[in-house]
């Protein structure tokens, strides 16, 4: 990526007030001049600005294709992104590929972006494997479903990269619901401390499961970090320019060592929670409609459009690759089988285990009774 | 090259500082962290000088904050690091609990074995040095019920020294645990001694009974073992050593010898591992058997007190009688047949 942003960018409070959100981009499509935040978007032009839509509608595709391939009972549980396609592609789009992103359960496109293999994304949610990668071919942790969790990881993979001597960063996304978890307050206790390079990147899409972001936090999640001594940018997470913008800014802080910084991209989650979740139990249709007004991908079609780009023939072009990619992973799902039974105990440790070895060959020998019959 | 081997007379908590330093020398993706391990060496002082030698990016004093200690381990071992994390005393390992028995310990399974998870936990354990609350606890079976985690427990100097080295050189997480009450007693130690985090110890010979333990009760049942046979019984003393996985083919081939069976620790009895090592051994042992197997352990209560700790806490005498059961002594006041 061409960083003509080498700037003596210092993020203070006093730059960045909680009443602030940047955007970059508005609803209706239309630039708007930011004398912060331009400069670091600067190179970012029509044909970049096309990727990232790109990107936005074959990772919604792939959400909508993996929901359906949930309702078709090949997939145990789905947790769909829907909404959150800029927060998650203007970020991940700003990272190097030797970075390392450390995210929860929803961050499909981050895996997207990182090179994670079709397939790869489905392994986990069909139950065939535990995790859907390795990730250190792709830089990306495996999912954290324990909330919050993965901060600290982030953290400590920062310190490391910092102890390596290297500009190598960590990334870490989470939830509003986990900015309550104990461990992304120690996470960013212990980020401030050693001034790890890593950016705790928060999805305020505004619900954990059915409770409302208010049930976590009385101000605004971006105003927590500034009291750990992090400072923090609230962004308009559904517009991709913005966030891109935002992560380069944290990015640049965290590569020349000025520590962490925490984004709260604001967004909203426009499907269920999980393909479990019903949220009309819970959420305002209004709102809902509120935010299908603020779509993160018809807000970029606009601006293109604005561009002079033209717009059907992307779409067109899109389309034709998203029906590709959405083939493509049902195909790769439905070829995705159960690993062979004594498989459940490899790798629970990293060598032998007398007890656990001795559990394997017992239940080898129960099964080799069944050998040949039908 | 022939390694010049050092014996030395250490302390337990002199011998753990020795397998730290060396670790640390010897691979610099070893580090440290835990609370107040830098210039304080540790409250109980087993870091001692680590931090000015090695510096404070190695020996990093990290915030109060157990969940963030093993957390940040974690993203620390992604990245190739081996971190040796301190627990400050066993009461306060369960804010990490989470990050080690959902993390740490399947970290390598979760990802189909791409992942490494070489973090040791020190964890000081057990009571007898008449601590407040929280500072006298025996967590291990917490640990030991989670697959993925190796657990330890060394009772001597000795196997303090090269325990600890083999648990961070081993590619598995491993929870270090401490016997706190005996960091003070010395013993040789042979620093080049190869680390074994496998396998028991028979640390005292004997036929009639086998007398199964860990930590700081290892001493216990030796002295057990000594008066015992001035009244004409003999006690075989194993030293476990490893709590996960457990050395059961060294139990086994005791209990066949003797055909009894006591096992005693200081954690709480219900759902403990002597609960694990009872069943295990009658279901290897059950025709050798001529008594069931017996448990000496602490109370099911929280730990007491430290007035009340002697109470608590299986000593020599409660141990015979334990062996008296075993022996289905007449005379042992707390024979369960008597109930019947
Ligand atoms: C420690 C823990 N507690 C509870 C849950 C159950 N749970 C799964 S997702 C979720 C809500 C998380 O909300 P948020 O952090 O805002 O992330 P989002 O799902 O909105 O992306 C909860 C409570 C969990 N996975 N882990």
């Amino acid at each position: 990526m061409p960083t003509t942003v080498s700037k003596d960018f210092r993020l203070t409070e006093s730059h960045i007030r909680q009443e602030d959100v940047v955007q970059l981009v508005t609803p209706a499509g239309v630039r708007v001049a930011n004398p912060t935040f331009d400069p670091w978007v600067e190179d970012v032009g029509p044909d970049q600005l096309a990727s990232f839509y790109e990107d936005m509608v074959l990772v919604r595709r792939i959400d909508t294709e993996a929901t359906a391939l949930q309702r078709q009972g090949e997939l145990g549980l789905w947790p769909p992104l829907l909404g959150q396609e800029a927060a998650q592609i203007g970020s991940a789009r700003a990272l190097r590929a030797d970075d390392f992103a450390f995210t929860s359960y929803r961050e499909h496109a981050v895996a997207w972006c990182r090179g994670v293999a079709l397939p790869d994304l489905l392994r986990m949610w069909r139950g065939t494997s535990a995790s859907g990668w390795n990730p250190y071919d792709v830089g990306v942790a495996t999912p954290a479903i324990i909330i919050g969790a993965q901060t600290l990881h982030a953290t400590g993979y920062a310190l490391g990269c910092q102890k390596d001597g290297v500009d190598t960063i960590a990334i870490a996304y989470f939830g509003d619901g986990a900015t309550s978890e104990g461990d992304v307050n120690e996470a960013m206790v212990f980020a401030a401390s050693f001034q790890a390079p890593v950016i705790f990147f928060c999805e305020n899409n505004q619900w954990a499961i059915s409770e409302p972001v208010r049930v976590q936090a009385r101000n605004h999640i971006a105003d927590r970090a500034p009291g750990f001594g992090i400072p923090s940018l609230r962004v308009d997470g559904n517009d991709v320019l913005a966030v891109h913008a935002a992560t380069r800014v944290a990015l640049q802080r965290a590569r020349s060592g000025g520590g962490p910084t925490f984004i709260e991209a604001v967004t909203y989650r426009m499907g269920p929670h999980t393909t479990s979740d019903d949220p009309t139990r819970y959420r305002d249709p209004d709102e809902l409609a509120t935010w299908q007004g603020r779509d993160p991908i018809a807000r970029l079609g606009l601006l293109l459009q604005s561009l002079d780009v033209d717009v059907d023939a992307l779409d067109r072009a899109v389309t034709t690759k998203a029906d590709e990619t959405a083939r493509a992973l049902r195909a790769g799902c439905l070829a995705l089988t159960a690993p062979e039974p004594l498989s459940v105990f490899d790798n629970v440790y990293t060598g032998a285990h007398s007890w656990l070895d001795r559990q394997r060959s017992q239940y080898a020998a129960y099964l080799a009774q069944f050998d040949g019959e039908a | 090259m022939m390694l010049q081997t050092s014996t030395r007379q250490l302390t337990l908590g002199q011998a753990i500082n020795s397998a730290l330093r060396r670790a640390l020398q010897e691979d610099d993706k070893v580090l440290l962290l835990g609370e107040d391990i830098g210039k304080l060496g540790g409250v109980f002082r087993v870091t001692d000088g680590l931090q000015a030698d090695f510096g404070s990016d190695r020996v990093m004093d990290a915030p109060l904050a157990e969940s963030g200690i093993i957390g940040t381990a974690v993203g620390l071992a992604y990245r190739g690091y081996r971190p040796v994390c301190e627990i400050q005393f066993d009461g306060f390992i369960y804010p990490g609990f989470d990050q080690i028995v959902a993390q740490v310990a399947k970290l390598h399974y979760r990802t189909q074995g791409a992942v490494r998870m070489p973090i040791t936990i020190r964890v000081p354990f057990g009571g007898g040095i008449g601590a407040v609350e929280h500072h006298s606890e025996s967590p291990e079976a917490y640990f030991a019920h989670t697959s993925g985690l190796r657990v330890v427990a060394p009772s001597n100097p000795q196997d303090a020294h090269s325990m600890l080295r083999a648990a961070i050189a081993s590619d598995d997480p491993v929870l270090f645990f401490e016997p706190k009450r005996r960091y003070w007693v010395k013993g040789a130690v042979d620093e080049d001694a190869p680390g074994d985090i496998e396998h028991a110890a028979v640390v005292a010979e004997g036929a009639d009974v086998t007398l199964v333990t860990y930590g700081a009760l290892v001493a216990v049942a030796k002295d057990a073992a000594l008066a015992a046979a001035e009244d004409g019984v003999s006690i075989e003393v194993i030293d476990l050593r490893s709590l996960s996985p457990i050395d059961f083919d060294t139990v086994e081939r005791s209990v066949k010898k003797t055909g009894r069976l006591v096992i005693s620790h200081e954690a709480q009895q219900f759902a403990g591992l002597g609960a694990e090592i009872a069943a295990s051994v009658t279901e290897r042992c059950f025709d050798y058997l001529d008594h069931a197997p017996v448990r000496v352990t602490g109370f099911d209560t929280p730990y007491p007190p430290s007035a009340l700790e002697d109470h608590f806490l299986p000593d020599l005498d409660r141990m015979l009688d334990g062996v008296d059961r075993a022996l289905r002594k007449p005379n042992s006041l707390t024979d369960w047949k008597a109930d019947e």
